[in-house]
């Protein structure tokens, strides 16, 4: 999953003793009681009886039963090729994304409260897009910094004045959140391009009801298995205006993208054809894709290859990949491209300070989900708040990702500080900062036992005429002990996310 | 009509969009996984030769066969039994070695990994797992009649789960036809292999060692019990090549699967209305009147090697013909290949 970068940017600082943890019998016998939020046995709630049966249930089971369904899971994971493939010169290397036989619960009311935020921002994020490559409003009205967005290197003038059918532009989102301390969601990161690992959550279902029957007997868990058919239906309902029945496809980089076995997923679960680049083809201002009875007409694409691929004749001149003329033909209106070219200017990180301001701009609305709470350094109170807590905070660069540039106060030291001090003042506008954060732990399945591992949260929107959000998400999580990345290149593994139907 | 293929609804299925490249890849998928079925055939007869014969020579004619003599030896100085088996089952750096097909295969399948069944691709992936896995010991000569068997059982395993699972539309018959041209190319390169091996020494025409190299080359491909059956008397060569070319009941001669490859292509046509498939199935045609109009004598008196030859030569235009058809030379070809240079023309280096 190349794009789910989510550095989560901060380390954390511990608390010792400041929630009961509950000592549990069995597999949890050498838990370490967290001193985090443990999403499992360390709750802050009182817990309802499915997810107290659920901790019941796995207490009883043996380690070395534990670990000999996980190492037929991985087998099995294997052999089925859901893998992500890493191409060496000589060879094409499978790789599993570890998964953790210990899934990761969800009650009813915290799905609530998370499918209701994620809605409101993918609304908010819509509206946000159509303004800024129409009117501009929001930039008139001085909420949003006009720089910050007409300067964006991921603003597509190509957008200007285009309108999308049903004014989605985004019809995938992740939301990337993770729990502080006392258990609130907070949002780290909005994925408005191509958001991946959706794959990962239905097989990860699939996977854990053939390996733990007897753990998710008799609960009431919310299915998983609806994304392919709401995915079809969203594409299908913003179609160009008069297309009936529109033939949707999947446009794929091909089997030499890491993230080409998701791509297959999707195309069987929606049943619309994998399309390439090279099996598509513009006339007249028309897509077509190539039959063996001849070309056929394409109205919505579903693509997984960035912005940049998209066209050589507008975009990257060298990009194989992509289909020449595309965008023309998405300009007279003739196809849907989903996601919308230009999103990337709403995910950006520089603009994701700016979210909560745009929800209430928009919808007139308090966010429902907050961001992490953030400084920005362009404004004169967020900058002499930084100034004044740098040990305490995290600041980040806007332009830069990966965790490049940035500080994390309380590891600094003082001469470190004052080099840094330097570059913010003579640049205070390319910098954010926000407080470091306890991110919430689960019971994992490790080396030495079953220990806390941290663990993030990525839900799927998916929107047509309504915006639908699939119960769960990817729950990504650190394996390696104390770690904050739950990336997969970094040791990162995922669980299956139950959310709880009642 | 072939009872195989009555399963597929009378008018076709409405299923309009196959993409030209997943057609492509099928066919190469399906003429991957019967190639190396063949090329263990291969290697088992061979070895049973040379056995024996106590001679090295039948090793050279696998490499002939396959017109491979140029890049085998610029890796090797003789053709010894380590040497050729090597060549055609591990080495990764040989195109036409079962390692290279079968990991070519996997990449067509997973171009088509859309249209196949999950249980396709699961028993691709192990397979190719498992080739990819073989190294020096297990190709001694002790342990290659069981390595042979295994790879022939996998690549039937492949066959049934396909025949089992896959959805009968016109990716189905592009299926049939990638295995039926290929089967129909290899029974061809079975045949010859024999009179190869017997060029150097012509003094063991009709001996006991030559009915029982012949009697190999019917076990070899699964044909020896329907033979008894089905040819009373002698066996003679004349009998056991008019069998393998001409018989219509045993699912490997060159007539049964000229005749099935006709059937999918022209299924193609009026199933699905891809009357582009014309000049294909007219050639097959031909093919198919010239096998039907000469007696094995025939063949035989005008030089079997030669017909053999021609033959490999017609259905390598078929494909062609094929391709030029349901993907046009505007594409650029698709299909991943063993061989590093991908286009229209490089079907084989064995033609």
């Amino acid at each position: 999953m190349s794009d789910s970068g989510s550095d989560f940017g901060s380390a954390f600082g511990s608390d010792p003793g400041q929630h009961d943890a509950q000592q549990g019998p069995g597999l949890f016998v050498s838990y370490d009681t967290p001193d985090f939020y443990c999403e499992l046995m360390n709750r802050r709630d009182p817990a309802p009886d499915s997810l107290t049966l659920i901790r019941e249930r796995l207490a009883h089971f043996g380690l070395t039963e534990l670990r000999q369904r996980a190492r037929v899971a991985e087998a099995d994971l294997y052999n089925l090729g859901i893998t992500f493939t890493v191409y060496t010169d000589r060879d094409a290397i499978d790789r599993i994304l570890p998964v953790d036989l210990i899934p990761r619960v969800l009650t009813a009311a915290e799905w609530d409260h998370v499918e209701r935020g994620v809605q409101q921002r993918v609304a908010a994020i819509n509206h946000f897009l159509w303004d800024i490559y129409h009117e501009r409003r929001i930039l008139k009205d001085g909420i949003v910094p006009a720089g910050l967005v007409l300067g964006n290197s991921n603003y597509r003038p190509e957008m200007e004045g285009l309108d999308v059918p049903g004014g989605v532009y985004v019809h995938i989102n992740g939301t990337d959140l993770v729990r502080d301390g006392a258990g609130n969601f907070l949002v780290l990161e909005d994925n408005a391009r191509t958001p991946s690992g959706v794959s990962y959550v239905i097989e990860n279902r699939h996977m854990m009801l053939r390996s733990m029957p007897d753990l998710a007997a008799g609960l009431d868990l919310m299915p998983v298995d609806e994304y392919g058919p709401r995915l079809r239906r969203a594409l299908t309902e913003t179609a160009p205006g008069g297309i009936r029945d529109a033939e949707v496809v999947l446009l794929s980089p091909g089997i030499y993208n890491s993230a080409y076995f998701e791509h297959v997923f999707l195309a069987r679960e929606m049943g619309v054809p994998l399309v390439e680049g090279r099996d598509l083809m513009v006339e007249n201002g028309r897509v077509f894709m190539r039959t063996v009875a001849g070309p056929r007409p394409v109205h919505s694409i579903y693509r997984r290859l960035n912005d940049d691929f998209l066209d050589p004749q507008v975009f990257n001149p060298d990009s194989m990949l992509g289909v020449p003329g595309l965008v023309d033909a998405y300009r007279r209106g003739n196809v849907t491209i989903a996601n919308a070219i230009g999103t990337g200017v709403a995910d950006d990180k520089a603009v994701y300070a700016y979210m909560p301001r745009i929800i209430r701009y928009y919808l007139g609305e308090e966010p429902i989900l907050s961001n992490v709470e953030t400084h920005i350094c362009g404004e004169p109170e967020g900058l002499a708040y930084t100034l004044a807590n740098l040990d305490r905070l995290v600041v980040k660069p806007v332009g830069e990702s990966g965790g490049y540039g940035l500080i994390i106060g309380p590891h600094a030291t003082q001469a470190e500080l004052e080099t840094f001090r330097a570059s913010l003042l003579a640049d205070p506008a390319n910098y954010i900062s926000q407080p470091v954060i306890d991110l919430s732990v689960c019971p994992t399945l490790c080396e030495a036992g079953v220990e806390a591992r941290h663990v993030d949260l990525r839900p799927f929107a998916v929107t047509g005429e309504s915006t639908w959000v699939l119960p769960g998400g990817l729950s990504r999580v650190a394996l390696r002990k104390g770690s904050l990345v739950v990336n997969s290149s970094q040791g990162g593994g995922s669980k299956d996310t139950w959310v709880l139907a009642s | 009509m072939n009872p195989l293929m009555i399963d597929i609804p009378p008018g076709g299925i409405a299923m309009p969009n196959l993409l030209s490249r997943y057609a492509e890849c099928t066919i190469w998928l399906a003429r991957y996984m019967e190639r190396i079925e063949n090329l263990a055939r291969l290697i088992d007869v061979t070895e049973t030769f040379v056995r024996a014969r106590s001679t090295s020579t039948g090793w050279l004619s696998i490499v002939q066969i396959n017109a491979d003599d140029e890049r085998f030896f610029e890796r090797h100085a003789v053709a010894s039994e380590e040497n050729v088996v090597g060549f055609y089952v591990i080495d990764r750096e040989n195109p036409n070695s079962i390692v290279s097909i079968a990991h070519a295969a996997r990449e067509n399948a997973r171009s088509l990994r859309p249209l196949i069944s999950t249980e396709m691709w699961m028993h691709l992936n192990m397979f190719t797992n498992a080739i990819s896995a073989l190294g020096p010991t297990d190709i001694r000569p002790s342990n290659l009649s069981a390595l042979c068997a295994r790879l022939k059982q996998d690549c039937q395993t492949h066959h049934g789960i396909t025949e089992g699972t896959f959805y009968r539309d016109q990716a189905w018959l592009f299926y049939l036809i990638g295995r039926n041209l290929e089967r129909a190319d290899q029974i061809t390169r079975l045949i010859d292999i024999k009179y190869h091996t017997l060029l150097p020494s012509v003094a063991g025409v009709g001996s006991e060692v030559d009915i029982g190299q012949w009697a190999a080359v019917l076990r070899s491909a699964a044909a020896y019990h329907a033979y008894r059956r089905t040819v009373p008397g002698d066996m003679t060569p004349a009998h056991v090549a008019g069998f393998l070319l001409k018989n219509d009941g045993f699912p490997r001669s060159l007539s049964t699967s000229l005749r099935q490859l006709h059937w999918a292509v022209g299924h193609l046509r009026t199933d699905y209305g891809l009357k582009n498939g014309y000049a294909a199935a007219e050639r097959i045609e031909e093919l198919r009147a010239t096998l039907a109009e000469q007696t094995v004598e025939d063949i035989i008196l005008r030089g079997l090697h030669e017909f053999l030859d021609w033959v490999q030569r017609e259905l390598h235009l078929v494909q062609g013909e094929i391709a030029r058809a349901f993907w046009p030379p505007a594409m650029p070809a698709a299909a991943a290949h063993p061989d590093p240079d991908p286009g229209l023309s490089q079907e084989q280096s064995q033609s």
